[in-house]
């Protein structure tokens, strides 16, 4: 073992730029180096702001962050991004294409992006997002700004990570019912409308107002948070500086409500909650999920033998009688 | 440590992908070549961090570094691979890269390779190479990285 200050944990708290992109390797790996650099930097974490950013594929994401960059850089922020791409699921590769929109900060060393495979993760996310934004945390960025993947309706689960989390829409994805669906548009704290020197972007905004207005006229709660509808264009451009007072806003109307500790927990849940499932599928399947014992499993499904269900049973029952 | 006994097998056993960064240096505008390999690449199971056109030596230097990539790709179509590639290779070495394994690909002549070469460019993918010409190279290639904790 090598001296304790020069440990790559140790590094990375003083600032080194080559230990950090070495240990986010090794968290999103999550191998052994990985977990032990994860635990002597997991005390320092839970100060930096996680700032959450969905939204459809095509809609300004990326784009939208590199001007965040911008403006949290002129209020001498340090400010870490992770940008999720989806990993192909038949190969496992991926093309992460969000650097891209994000190359003028390579000379600012107060600036780290990383970009992520989802590796087959569902929601927008991958396995280790959290784990990388807490090394981030520890370094002492802040914010750490997470891009999910392209979503669509349904991918919510960044809003359980986040502690603010932006829904990035555009003008012209459909009428006014839309924002009547449930799933995705209930979980953004600020809307974001991007792209907005558009047509159609007042329309939208006007649709989304008229929405909350829908829920809140019903039981106007000032102590509740009604989610502010900003536009923003990064073209022209306008409505950044509006975007991250609202942020700021949120921030300390988490902290003022109580919300912010209500989050964390529900963080701290979400996460727990999805390492006892990837460590069970694991434990069940052996290492790697085309075990002899699954694909016997899947075999009798497959023949109709038995369902999906039962069979998921007889596993966990066999781990049960194991002792595991 | 596991990763010292044997390197290749575990990353092989961890199913760990190799991560390249693709890059257009200069101000040569045609990135076909360079979506066709990057396409090529995922396909193979790399994760490819595509960064486009137009790229500086500090812009390649600087995202080698934060994405802790294993391999560079430089795509290049201008002829100015003799002027912008010194630059690139100097700028990995200043942000401590010096170990990624850089290839290139696009219109290097023959004569120019033996030079490019000497730069510490590891191979020259020229027009007509076969893909998988260029996956296997990198997959057999692509350095194995240690670290202690």
């Amino acid at each position: 073992m090598p001296d304790a200050r020069h440990s790559l944990s140790a590094r990375v708290i003083a600032g080194d730029t080559s230990a950090l992109a070495r240990v986010l390797t090794r968290v999103e790996n999550g191998d052994e180096i990985g977990r032990a650099a994860l635990e002597r930097l997991y005390p320092q974490s839970g100060k930096a702001h996680l700032i959450g950013i969905t939204g459809p594929p095509g809609a300004g994401k990326s784009t939208l962050v590199n001007e965040m960059i911008r403006a949290y850089r002129g209020r001498g922020a340090k400010v870490a991004v992770i940008a999720i791409d989806p990993s192909s699921p038949i190969s496992g590769g991926a093309t992460l294409g969000d650097r891209i929109r994000m190359t003028e900060w390579h000379a600012d060393p107060e600036v780290f992006i990383r970009s992520m495979a989802s590796r087959r993760f569902g929601g927008g996310l991958a396995q280790n997002a959290l784990a990388v934004a807490s090394v981030f945390d520890a370094a002492g960025f802040d914010p750490v700004i997470i891009e999910t993947v392209g979503t669509g309706q349904d991918e919510v689960a960044i809003a359980r990570l986040a502690l603010t989390t932006l829904l990035v829409q555009v003008p012209g994805m459909g009428d006014s019912v839309q924002t009547l669906k449930a799933g995705a548009l209930e979980i953004g704290d600020i809307i974001v409308i991007a792209k907005a020197d558009r047509p159609g972007a007042n329309e939208l905004v006007r649709d989304l107002r008229r929405l909350q207005t829908l829920t809140f006229d019903e039981a106007i709660d000032t102590a509740s948070w009604n989610p502010p509808v900003v536009k923003t264009s990064a073209t022209t451009p306008f409505g950044i500086d509006d975007l991250i007072a609202a942020i700021e806003k949120h921030r300390d109307w988490l902290v003022a409500s109580g919300e912010m500790d209500v989050r964390r927990r529900q963080n701290a849940a979400t996460e727990l909650a999805s390492w006892i499932q990837f460590g069970l599928l694991r434990k069940v399947a052996g290492e790697g999920a085309d075990s002899d014992r699954l694909l016997e499993q899947v075999e009798r499904i497959f023949l109709r033998q038995s369902t999906p269900q039962a069979a998921a049973e007889r596993l966990l029952n066999e781990l049960r009688r194991a002792g595991g | 440590m596991a990763d010292q006994q044997s390197p290749r097998a575990e990353q092989r056993t961890e199913h760990r992908s190799i991560r390249i960064l693709v890059a257009k240096p200069g101000l040569d505008g045609h990135d076909r070549g360079a979506k066709v390999l990057t396409r090529a690449f995922r396909d193979a199971g790399f994760e490819v961090i595509y960064t486009g056109l137009f790229q500086t030596a500090e812009m390649i230097a600087s995202a080698a570094l934060q994405e802790d990539v294993d391999v560079v790709g430089l795509s290049i179509l201008s002829g100015a691979h003799m002027t912008l590639f010194p630059p690139i290779m100097a700028a990995l070495k200043a942000v401590g890269r010096e170990d990624v394994l850089v290839v290139a690909g696009g219109t290097i002549p023959e004569d120019d390779i033996p030079a490019v070469k000497a730069m510490g460019v590891a191979a020259v993918f020229g027009p007509g190479t076969p893909l998988q010409t260029a996956i296997s190279f990198v997959r057999d290639n692509a350095p194995i990285r240690l670290d202690s904790a």
